[in-house]
């Protein structure tokens, strides 16, 4: 027992001088016989690698409808890895005068797509035909989007969480980096949809018709306890709101935290 | 005409012994038989103005617009062929757009008037293709760089105008513009002559109706080329119309 | 036969600015078969009057449905209207599959706009020798929409294309204020009337060489079946025929399987003619 543990201390620190050389030198690993080096491979495609990992990233994103339109949430901050790196990463967008949209996930490919949606609305503007794009309309568009991307293993490492206005109803989806899709009252996507869907769910189910300020003030309780329990949230925050009369998306606000009892969480 | 007959006016890939491309002559012509379309360039931004003959009332109200939005600092007047110019502002849409994806910002008017008149260009060149049947105004206004017109026609050349005509009565057109002091004027006064100037070179006896188009970008839109709003479109037209009473009076007094 | 030496390609211009190919593209419009358009506050119509190559032949059809909310009628090179219909199709099923929406009808005709002036311009192309009336529903309310083969397109109140459908025109056009308050039947009983203006004396509507087509609020596209076409022509029956004087001029020259060469009642076209001068 006492030897192996030393050969696996020895391996951390590179080759170990004093023991036996090793019996096979510099050939090919055993199981790759025919991978010589600098040969491509029979079939001409280069071997490559898609990205693993989504690289700068935002926390979850909150939606939520109430009775005569949406809310979506989400705050400003870009973490690299652990490390909150920046912190005015803005990522809750008004699309057109009925569609708001929240994104989380990877920020490069958020402001890839965001690209190219605003040019879609551009066009639409620039047809001057009278039409809107819709936000059962975008969603469906980002659905196909991010299932078109997955199937080339490529996928836009984002949650987006469409909000707006459709035929004088509230409308709220949402679609995430495998294309897939669900249509809810209330949404909240990467940790917030362990954290902050229980709220919003019991919420809803107490004040099914609920007012603006009331879905205002549970976004606002939900965005308190998600900077308290995410280690990659943060307590500056925007908030889009849809209904008949447009779209808003607030300056960047501030959570109200309370930190008084943090001094008694201890013993890890 | 002296080009017809000699078979040197048959093909845009070929000239004429005298150095002339007839097609792209003929071309032209296209554009001529067309309803008048005016730019005005003014202090603050580009006014447009068409004369849209209409030649059924079987045809809705506003079908067939000639104004357009290339972008949203970018608008487009035309006249000729509407479905070759609609292809025209297809093209210059696309470059706008591919312009934005690559540099981040609004395309610059001169930049735009390169790509297009290229594209217009490299239809003169080749007897596979005809020339297009149309010419085009384009205008816009940047905050930094203030307005800038340019028309560029069937052979692919542009310039840049403080003035300009284009379709059936460019020319009285022109002589009324040679008469105003365009690049002191502001959009709000432009909008009132460009609407005169429409109604002024209409010919009644040859087209009978006609639906006026105006549209604008400069600084009061914010930069944006947009439609003129109702109340100052019916402003422009009710001075149009009173210009033109005044004028046939005194007219009748010269008499 | 030639009108000049600058009518052979779609590529030559004309001294006088013109495109005689394009202009003759637009002739095969009027070799077909009429059809009407008509469109009231809340529904757009389409009719259109078939014909059958022989008496043992069953009528052509005229009407294609497009998607839910579109239909059109054709005149002319009925293969060249099955490739643009095609094509609005598959427009139409890719916007569905986008964006889970019906096509807005003004896309959908800018579209098909776009693809048939590519071909008016190169050398290996020729235009399409068809002209459709499109009646479309959408959020902007029904749309009759009228296409030729120079490429234009036009928003219509009211339009008829077609032989000698100079008469229907003339119908529409007198009774133009009228449509946009009629319900649906109404409506249909105009676009019948305005059909029949264009028939010779001896020929009348009947459910075989008729087809409609109604699209609006709350009702997809839909060709009436025979039933539903009887009891309309029933209504119309027995109605002064307003184009009778006309129509009798050139009754002799027209077998309704041939169409007339040329129609010396019908006013020249001019809708139809130059009209891409703008």
């Amino acid at each position: 027992m006492t030897k192996r543990v030393n050969t696996t201390k020895m391996a951390q620190f590179g080759s170990d001088a004093f023991a036996a050389k090793s019996f096979w030198h510099n050939g090919p690993a055993p199981g790759a016989s025919y991978n010589f080096p600098n040969m491509r491979s029979s079939s001409g495609e280069e071997e490559m690698q898609r990205s693993q990992t989504p690289i700068t990233t935002g926390t979850s994103v909150l939606g939520l409808k109430f009775d005569n339109g949406v809310i979506i949430c989400a705050d400003t901050l870009g973490s690299y890895g652990s490390l909150a790196r920046f912190r005015d990463c803005q990522r809750v967008m008004k699309v057109n005068n009925n569609i708001a949209v929240g994104v989380g996930g990877d920020y490069a490919d958020f402001q890839y797509l965001k690209r190219v949606i605003d040019q879609k609305i551009m066009d639409e503007h620039i047809a001057d035909d009278g039409f809107a794009l819709k936000p059962k309309a975008l969603y469906t568009w980002l659905t196909r989007v991010m299932y078109n991307r997955r199937n080339k293993f490529d996928p836009l490492w984002n949650n987006y969480v469409v909000g707006g206005m459709q035929e004088g109803v509230p409308f709220l989806g949402a679609v995430d980096l495998r294309g897939m899709a669900y249509q809810d009252r209330h949404i909240a996507t990467g940790y917030g949809s362990y954290i902050a869907l229980p709220l919003l769910r019991d919420a809803a189910d107490k004040n099914p018709n609920m007012s603006l300020q009331q879905a205002k003030e549970i976004m606002e309780k939900c965005l308190e306890v998600l900077y308290y329990r995410d280690a990659r949230s943060f307590p500056k925050y925007q908030m889009a709101i849809v209904t008949a009369e447009g779209v808003t998306v607030s300056d960047v606000l501030e959570v109200k935290s309370n930190w008084e009892v943090a001094h008694m969480i201890s013993g890890f | 005409m002296s080009s017809i007959g000699t078979g040197y006016d048959l093909s845009a890939s070929q000239f004429s012994p005298d150095g002339r491309v007839f097609q792209v002559e003929y071309a032209q012509k296209a554009v001529e038989n067309s309803g008048t379309a005016i730019g005005l360039r003014g202090k603050d931004g580009v006014v447009f103005a068409v004369e849209k003959l209409v030649q059924s009332k079987l045809y809705e109200f506003g079908a067939n617009k000639r104004i357009f939005t290339v972008d949203s600092h970018v608008g487009m007047a035309v006249a000729g062929l509407l479905a070759d110019a609609k292809q025209i502002v297809e093209t210059s849409r696309s470059e706008c757009a591919d312009y934005r994806s690559q540099y981040g910002s609004n395309i610059p008017l001169k930049y735009l008037n390169d790509r297009v008149s290229m594209f217009m260009h490299a239809y003169t060149l080749y007897s596979a293709v005809r020339p297009f049947g149309c010419s085009a105004i384009m205008g816009s206004y940047d905050p930094i760089e203030g307005p800038a017109m340019f028309v560029v026609d069937s052979s692919g050349v542009s310039h840049g105008y403080y003035g300009c005509a284009i379709g059936k009565a460019k020319q009285s057109a022109k002589t009324e513009m040679e008469k105003l002091n365009l690049a002191n004027m502001s959009c709000r006064e432009l909008v009132k002559e460009a609407a005169r100037i429409i109604y002024l070179v209409h010919d009644e006896l040859k087209d009978k109706a006609f639906e006026l188009e105006l549209s604008w970008v400069g600084e009061a839109t914010g930069g944006r080329h947009e439609r003129v709003p109702k109340e100052i479109f019916q402003e422009a037209e009710k001075f149009a119309n009173s210009a033109l009473e005044d004028d046939s009076e005194s007219d009748s007094e010269d008499a | 036969m030639f009108r000049n030496q600058y009518d052979s390609d779609v590529t030559v211009w004309s001294p006088q600015g013109r495109l005689h190919q394009v202009e003759y593209a637009m002739e095969a419009v009027k070799l077909g078969s009429a059809t009407v358009g008509l469109k009231s506050k809340t529904h757009a119509v389409i009719l259109a009057l078939k014909r059958a190559s022989s008496e043992l032949s069953a009528h052509q059809k005229k009407l294609i449905p497009i998607d839910n909310h579109i239909g059109i009628s054709i005149a002319g090179l009925t293969a060249d209207a099955r490739v643009l219909s095609r094509y609005m199709r598959t427009e139409c099923l890719n916007y569905r599959y986008s964006h889970d929406d019906a096509l807005p009808v003004s896309r959908l005709i800018t579209d098909v706009g776009n693809k048939m002036q590519v071909c008016t311009q190169r050398y290996d192309r020729r235009p399409y020798g068809v002209g459709l009336l499109v009646a479309g529903y959408d959020d902007n309310g029904p749309h009759i929409y009228q296409t030729c083969p120079s490429a234009n397109f036009y928003d219509c109140k009211a339009m008829a294309i077609g032989a000698r459908s100079q008469s229907a025109r003339t119908y529409l056009e007198k009774n133009l204020d009228k449509f946009a308050d009629c319900d649906v039947e109404e409506l249909v009983k105009h676009g019948l009337r305005a059909l029949r203006d264009t028939l010779p004396n001896e020929v009348e509507l009947s459910t075989k060489n008729v087809s409609i087509g109604v699209v609006g609020a709350g009702l997809d596209f839909t060709i009436y079946g025979e039933e539903e076409m009887s009891r309309l022509l029933t209504a119309i029956e027995g109605e002064e025929r307003r184009g009778g004087a006309q129509a009798a001029a050139a009754a002799a020259a027209a077998e309704p399987a041939q169409p007339p060469a040329a129609d010396p009642a019908a006013p020249q076209e001019e809708a139809m003619d130059t009209d891409f001068g703008n």
